[in-house]
């Protein structure tokens, strides 16, 4: 495979996001999100191990009205995001089977690092209901000021907390 | 037309972007919080940038009726609480749920740990929902928008965002030269 292509310019990628949440304002109604798909499939799991345990939860009971867990809109967002990145990397030569990680990490600890990280989003997603994409980017863009509290506090969590893993990253 | 194909193009077109952006790779969503690439930083704040401002004039051309548009609601303790914790969760993991979605999809086996991590995350969380519940449901404030809490009207507050990013864009190309 040749070369990587070299990534786009952060400033119009940027403008071609916000064209994109601007659609789905429009097309949708609502704007785009990561983390409720998560919950969505969390809930429908729970349901079909124990669908009396799911009904009774109520964090998961919300997911479970309507068309059910797997129907939900963020469920076929989320699988065209994962499309839409594979074509994205495979057209411009970056897929590659990879562990990415700083200089001073193995790759081991780096995957530990990453369940555990991920682990401490999913429980700050929750509480938060919702994460970069959900109520970050699409809260950001309709003004909505519990959406700029999460982001100005995920910012401060993030840099205050850089120092303490910077082996992982410099 | 069906809304899960209308899910589907719209979640193709954000994965793509994202991976174009360079939003894929851990490394690089890292160095936002290092101040050595701050393209996290351009790519969310140009995207609320060009959403908000496409938001608020096609609603003023009544193209877009914005009470049909679902707002997040504002619930400030959990919002701030969650928040932390889940910036602290993104600079340990290197990426947040979406990108974690793209790292995978293009071979990254950290992106998938992570995507398993969230998922475990949201599970656990889940399932020991109860003694969170008085936590999750306080200080609800509905619908709350910046323009109703700070008593200015939306245009007022959508110019002073733009004039904040395009500072916030400068000081961000300095930083970078200087890292």
């Amino acid at each position: 495979m040749s070369t990587p292509r070299r990534y786009a310019d952060p400033y119009l990628a940027g403008v071609c996001l916000g064209l994109v949440l601007l659609a789905a304002f429009v097309f949708a109604g609502r704007g785009l999100g990561a983390s409720g798909a998560f919950a969505s499939s969390a809930a429908g799991i729970v349901a079909a191990a124990s669908p009396a345990r799911a009904a009774a939860n109520p964090y998961f009971a919300r997911y479970l009205g309507g068309d059910g867990p797997w129907r939900e809109w963020l469920l076929f967002e989320i699988a065209g995001v994962i499309v839409g990145g594979f074509l994205s990397a495979l057209f411009a030569g970056r897929l590659r089977a990879a562990v990415e990680r700083g200089p001073n990490i193995s790759g081991r600890s780096r995957l530990a690092y990453a369940f555990g990280g991920g682990s401490v989003m999913g429980i700050g997603a929750v509480l938060a209901r919702g994460c970069t994409s959900g109520l970050a980017l699409t809260g950001g863009a309709l003004l909505s000021a519990g959406a700029w509290l999460f982001m100005i506090a995920a910012f401060a969590g993030a840099y205050v907390f850089a120092p303490f893993v910077k082996r992982a990253w410099r | 037309m069906n809304p899960f194909v209308i899910a589907g193009v719209i979640g193709i077109a954000f994965g793509w972007t994202l991976e174009r952006a360079g939003l894929g790779s851990a490394p690089k969503l890292a160095g936002q919080f290092y101040f050595t690439d701050l393209t996290v930083f351009k790519v969310m704040f140009s995207a609320i940038v060009t959403a908000m401002l496409g938001a608020f004039w096609l609603s003023r051309i009544g193209i877009l009726d914005l009470s049909q548009v679902y707002i997040p609601e504002t619930f400030l303790l959990p919002q701030l609480a969650g928040g932390l914790l889940f910036g602290v969760g993104f600079v340990v993991a290197g990426l947040c749920p979406g990108t974690s979605c793209v790292a995978a999809a293009t071979g990254r086996g950290d992106g998938a740990m992570v995507m398993l991590g969230m998922f475990a995350g949201v599970l656990a969380t889940g399932l020991a929902f109860a003694p969170l519940r008085n936590l999750y449901e306080s200080t609800a404030r509905g619908a709350l928008t910046l323009p109703e809490l700070l008593r200015v009207p939306a245009g007022i507050v959508v110019c002073a965002i733009v004039a904040m990013a395009l500072i916030a864009f400068q000081f961000a190309e300095r930083l970078e030269k200087r890292a």
